[in-house]
């Protein structure tokens, strides 16, 4: 296709010199979009950074104080922040586990031909594609306890999944694990796919077990591909906001995102949230770099 | 496999086909009810038991359009043989639309949904458009320090949303950006924009760099060699991006919650809004859902063989 291209060029534009230098050409394509980051999440980020020293409230007119590191201190001695945190340890723990048992599993059952696997992956995959927002409004009407379908198929009468202090959380995790699952079963197809077939037919020739070869062929080829799953998704699971916030508004199911919003535009302590915000942020930072160390490793590959 | 099956491995192959089959049933059910209730008429909605069969209507569509009030007295037969097919179906519930003289009044749903497809669609071309010339340069160009870039790129990716809104809210304040369709695409371009950057990157690298050599050594500008010879090439790979940069636009909801609340709102968070108190009418919310994810599930399905792409960065391939 390229060939076609090349032959009839207007002798003017060679004369033309070479153009802008390759090196103006780099500094022209990369150089726009690094300063736009900058400027609309750095800078951001720094501007909040100094509000997190000060005692600064959005919906007051009155001047602020520099307080410090005193909003850190408070936070940070707060049990109810500490509350938070653990409810979205709890969170992150039970829907990313979920994920990846139901998301590899059934990659598992998919990992072999049959009629129409492309359609039934692809249908397979379209809960993660969803708003979470608008997907868990829509879980209050399967959840509900007076006409919800969930409780009447599982025969549990009018339990409240989702007014319940106990099993709120839980109920959220449910919907999350529910979109989730078929991001990890995508990435335990692409590893399973990957797995060359004649180790399989060397297993069988010298009569291995279906669990041996699981375990000692399987796993180990697929584990650098889960890692990359699993720290995803903790990640996103770590800053979940949406799927909550829309599905219910038991304290118990306050995780640390929907506690920040409410601290930031409900009661306006901005000074206190931003300080909050970087607390949140350094632990996602964190988790951030682990992810690109095993995205860039499974690349090499 | 091994060259012969045994009868196990016949049996146990089926029992995973029939369980993959029942697993996309448990999958698909949530998103049937959506658009199952969509169509159904307002009391088998909340029904005991639930309603799987039932003849479907629109009128939840029609209730979603329009602006009703309950009536007082029964409707005038005059006035109810003269309406339209679609009127009717609402005085049949009990209610009328709302009119300005002769025009009926909208919902504010139509405008939502516009919101979303303008700030969707106006994002997407400036992440995708800024992110193909930035993949490129990284993908041809020597750069210091190219590795820490990409990660600082990728990383404002990561950044929670609520996080970067509380600063961008106050900024907006001051400039007046607050509720504007401007100031949601912003945060979404920048959103975007490092997703745009690494996934093209990803398919600038299997464009072979011996093309451009040989338009170069033709007397091609590097100019003219990447709009004539590589962008031609990278179309598939710039139509994948876009739609997955649309359709996280289009799913967005912490952004559009904290900016927005009336002019610019989007439909993720208008959509939960209209739950309000008292026994919500799930037909008509469930209308709207199911037009709001429709595009989406098509996408899903145009998308299908770069989904893996798109997930990881443009990290894995296949």
């Amino acid at each position: 296709m390229a060939s076609v291209a090349l032959t009839n060029l207007d002798p003017a534009s060679r004369a033309a010199a070479r153009g802008w230098s390759d090196l103006t050409i780099r500094n022209l394509f990369i150089i726009p979009t690094l300063v736009f980051l900058i400027v609309f999440n750095i800078f951001p980020l720094i501007y909040s950074l100094g509000y997190s020293f000060t005692n600064f409230a959005a919906n007051r007119a009155e001047p602020w104080q520099f307080v410090g590191l005193q909003n850190y201190r408070e936070l940070l001695s707060d049990d109810h922040i500490w509350s938070n945190f653990v409810i979205t340890a709890k969170y992150v723990i039970v829907s990313v586990a979920g994920q990846m048992i139901v998301g590899f599993g059934l990659a598992l059952l998919l990992n072999r031909s049959f009629p129409m696997k492309g359609l039934i992956t692809t249908l397979l995959l379209l809960p993660m594609m969803m708003s979470a927002a608008v997907v868990g409004l829509f879980w209050q009407l399967l959840y509900s306890p007076s006409w919800g379908p969930i409780n009447y198929v599982l025969g549990l009468g009018d339990f409240a999944w989702l007014s319940n202090p106990d099993s709120a959380l839980y109920a959220v995790a449910i919907t999350d694990i529910w979109m989730w699952s078929p991001f990890v079963m995508l990435l335990s197809l692409a590893g399973l796919s990957a797995v060359p077939q004649h180790l399989y037919e060397a297993a069988a020739i010298d009569r291995a077990g279906w669990w041996y070869t699981f375990t000692r062929i399987t796993l180990p080829l697929v584990s650098p591909i889960l890692l990359i799953a699993l720290i995803f998704r903790t990640m996103e699971a770590f800053k979940t906001f949406d799927i909550a916030y829309t599905m219910t508004t038991q304290p118990t199911a306050e995780l640390i995102a929907i506690r920040l919003y409410k601290q930031a535009f409900q009661q306006w302590d901005t000074g206190k949230s931003c300080a909050l915000a970087y607390i949140v942020l350094i632990m996602v930072l964190a988790i951030t770099n682990l992810y690109v160390k095993y995205l860039n490793k499974v690349k090499e590959r | 496999m091994a060259a012969v099956r045994t009868s196990s491995e016949v049996a146990f192959n089926r029992i995973a086909i029939a369980a993959v089959l029942i697993a996309t049933l448990i999958f698909l059910a949530p998103i049937y009810w959506i658009a199952s209730t969509a169509f159904k008429p307002k009391e088998l909605a909340v029904s005991v038991p639930p309603t799987v069969l039932f003849e479907p209507e629109v009128t939840p569509f029609v209730r979603l359009f329009t602006k009703r009030v309950q009536m007082q007295k029964t409707v005038d037969p005059q006035a109810y043989e003269a309406a339209p097919w679609w009127e009717k179906r609402i005085y049949d519930g009990g209610e009328r639309v709302l009119k300005v003289g002769k025009d009926v009044q909208l919902s504010q749903y139509p405008d939502r949904f516009m919101n979303s497809l303008i700030v969707a669609v106006i994002s997407t071309v400036l992440a995708v458009g800024m992110g193909t010339f930035t993949a490129y340069g990284f993908s041809r160009f020597k750069i210091a320090g190219e590795a820490d870039l990409l990660f600082f790129i990728l990383s404002t990716r990561m950044l929670p949303p609520v996080v970067v809104a509380i600063p961008m809210f106050l900024m907006y304040r001051m400039v007046g950006l607050n509720d504007s369709h401007i100031g949601l695409i912003i945060l979404y371009v920048a959103f975007n924009l490092s997703f745009s950057v690494w996934l093209m990157k990803g398919f600038m690298d299997e464009i072979p760099k011996e093309y451009e050599e040989a338009a170069l050594v033709d007397g091609y500008t590097r100019m003219q060699a990447f709009f004539k010879i590589v962008l031609p090439e990278a179309a598939t790979g710039i139509a994948a991006t876009a739609v997955f940069c649309f359709i996280t636009a289009w799913n967005e909801y912490a952004f559009a919650l904290i900016m927005t609340n009336r002019r610019a709102q989007t439909a993720p968070p208008f959509i939960p809004s209209q739950i309000g108190s008292g026994l919500p009418d799930w037909t008509t919310i469930a209308a709207g859902t199911f037009l709001f994810l429709l595009p989406v599930a098509i996408f899903t399905f145009l998308l299908r063989n770069h989904l893996l792409r798109g997930v990881t960065f443009g990290a894995i391939r296949k």
